[in-house]
């Protein structure tokens, strides 16, 4: 959080907040709390059909602003399914139909008015798999995304590429390179720097496919520690197959299983202590003590 | 704990969200038509490259239709002045030439091809570079060929026509079943190793079962790219006015009734040589779609 280090308190606020409640003491790093409180986005009913099969419905549930989403459950369970109509990759599916309401703020996402390539400007997205451009260079990378949504300032794309590149814990080993290839990173680094790659658009919401799944236990560490300082930045809705890293990074979660049909539905959302610990639905109970998936 | 609501100007990234959300919904009218342009210049630029395509299959259909009739099918070729003329007699030994051409490449072809994509070493670089020349070679020459080391030999007769159309398909053949077995998940040849199975096991078992489809897409293009070339058969059999089905005399085929008839200035015999070009691109264009459903067929099946 060096970022936020150099950055005064807010003079404007409402209530002056007194410096003892937003530093820690000991190590002198201010905390900034940016969270609304307030659900930014909200899903009624969704469903996802393929050419007619249903692979996921009846998911119902608010994402809260600035916390980190996780989504659960065994393979099948349609999770990496929804977490793509969250920001209407089906789109390019021809066979897909995304059923039910989805909100981003005020903006209904599948409303015939909501560009989709705005849309997805507002909710990144990051891959199982890192995908930097293999062409471009680091920097090149970084600000791709700016580039694509028509922002030519050097200065903003400067001022972008930096937060992001900290953000995303890469500045301090690669500002000495950005004009190198990003296929010069190791796997770790190439996901870190898809990670700032989607931070640099300054997304609402970040969705996270499984990204630590192609990483080794090293990397993954990494990145799940940055998950948990980027929160404060960017709502976070990650799809995870491994119950430890939920538990370790995620406020609330939401279980999902395939039912006999072979679709997959919602079978609990709360938040992870409690999903953890005494969840309601004794499916979730089982899941998570490893009984199963 | 009292939390700072930043939603102002004071928070950087805010306020850069906010701006980059500005531009991007400034520009995105302007990004919108761009794109819309691009994609309008490619379908104008695929119109264009269809048109020739397109122009052809319909003047042919148009020129070769009203040659068709029971007598095309059935009838051999006669000379100008004799009604009631067909191709047959072409058909049978387009049939046969191809039949017998298809008999040696297809194995040979696809053994080469096994060798390339199991082998690196300097050999199979050779080989590979010889196949590609041997495709790039202009078709007249494998006529040539075969009429210099084979026809003054034997005379001429179809089997030499097809060694000279066997010499075009070869290295399709081959690269072709070298791209599809390459294609082939390494893993699998991997998990048979460890099974402890031979490398010819290996690829009998595993590798080239899983690289059929392209397998048989490959051959059947190479099929079609051999039956409809002319200039090998020009030097090798000769033609024939009579039904033959003995490849080891001299015999008709469609290509060459198309280049003979088409430079005659009889219009019955014209119209029999559109007759035949719409025959042997109907012919042509069912072995591609059916490769390609037949590849498409294989790989549903597997799933």
């Amino acid at each position: 959080m060096t970022e936020q280090l150099s950055r005064p308190a807010a003079p404007t606020s409402p209530m002056p907040p007194t410096i003892e409640d937003n530093v820690n003491l000991t190590t002198g790093e201010v905390f900034l709390d940016r969270s609304t409180g307030h659900p930014v986005m909200q899903l009624k009913d969704v469903g996802v059909a393929f050419g007619g099969r249903s692979a996921v419905r009846n998911v119902s549930f608010d994402v809260f602003d600035r916390e980190i989403t996780a989504l659960i459950g065994p393979s099948g369970s349609g999770k990496t399914t929804l977490l793509r109509a969250l920001n209407r990759m089906h789109d390019t599916v021809r066979s897909a139909k995304v059923t039910g309401k989805i909100m981003l703020g005020d903006t209904d996402v599948y409303s015939g008015s909501t560009d989709p390539t705005l849309l997805r400007s507002r909710v990144g997205m990051v891959f199982q798999r890192p995908n930097p451009f293999p062409t471009m260079s680091i920097y090149e990378n970084a600000v791709a995304g700016l580039r694509f949504n028509g922002v030519r300032k050097k200065a903003l794309l400067d001022e972008a590429a930096e937060s992001a590149l900290v953000a995303a814990a890469l500045w301090d080993s690669v500002s000495d390179r950005l004009k190198s290839h990003a296929s010069t990173l190791s796997g770790g680094e190439q996901q870190r720097l898809c990670i700032a790659r989607a931070l640099a658009v300054e997304p609402e919401v970040l969705l996270m496919d499984e990204p630590t799944s192609a990483l080794d236990p090293i990397a993954t560490k990494r990145i799940e520690e940055l998950i948990g300082e980027l929160k404060n930045r960017v709502t976070i809705i990650i799809v995870t197959h491994n119950m430890q890293q939920a538990m370790r990074v995620a406020d609330r979660c939401a279980f999902l299983l395939m039912g006999e049909d072979r679709t997959g539905e919602l079978i609990e959302f709360g938040s992870a202590s409690k999903l953890f610990s005494e969840p309601d639905d004794p499916r979730t109970l089982d899941y998570v003590n490893g009984r199963f998936g | 704990m009292t939390t700072l609501s930043f939603d102002s100007p004071a928070d950087p990234i805010l306020e850069r969200r906010r701006q980059i959300q500005g531009i991007a919904k400034a520009t995105v009218g302007r990004r919108k038509t761009y794109s819309r342009a691009a994609i309008g210049i490619c379908w104008v630029f695929l119109v264009i490259a269809v048109i020739p395509l397109v122009a052809v299959i319909l003047y042919t259909l148009a020129k070769g239709l009203p040659a068709w009739s029971t007598g095309f099918f059935t009838q051999v070729t006669k000379p100008e002045g004799i009604p009631n003329g067909g191709v047959w007699n072409a058909i049978v030994g387009t049939v046969i030439i191809g039949a017998i051409a298809t008999a040696v490449t297809i194995p040979l072809g696809l053994l080469a091809g096994l060798f390339l994509a199991e082998s690196d070493g300097w050999a199979a670089g050779a080989i590979r570079f010889a196949a590609d020349v041997m495709t790039g070679v202009p078709s007249i020459l494998m006529g040539i060929f075969g009429y210099i080391a084979l026809v003054r030999t034997f005379g001429y007769a179809a089997w030499i026509g097809a060694f000279s159309i066997g010499m075009i398909m070869l290295p399709v053949i081959m690269r072709a079943g070298e791209t599809a077995i390459r294609g082939v998940d390494p893993h699998l040849s991997e998990a048979g190793l460890a099974l402890g199975a031979r490398k010819f096991m290996i690829a009998r078992r595993i590798v080239l079962p899983a690289a059929l489809p392209g397998i048989i897409t490959g051959a059947l293009l190479a099929i079609a790219r051999g039956v409809g070339e002319t200039a090998p058969l020009l030097f090798t059999i000769f033609g024939n006015q009579y039904l033959q089905a003995n490849p080891t005399k001299p015999m008709e085929a469609l290509p060459l009734v198309i280049y003979n008839y088409s430079s005659q200035p009889y219009a019955d015999l014209i119209q029999i040589a559109w007759g035949a070009a719409l025959l042997l691109m109907s012919a042509v264009l069912i072995l591609n779609i059916g490769s390609r459903w037949l590849a498409g067929f294989l790989q549903r099946e597997r799933r």
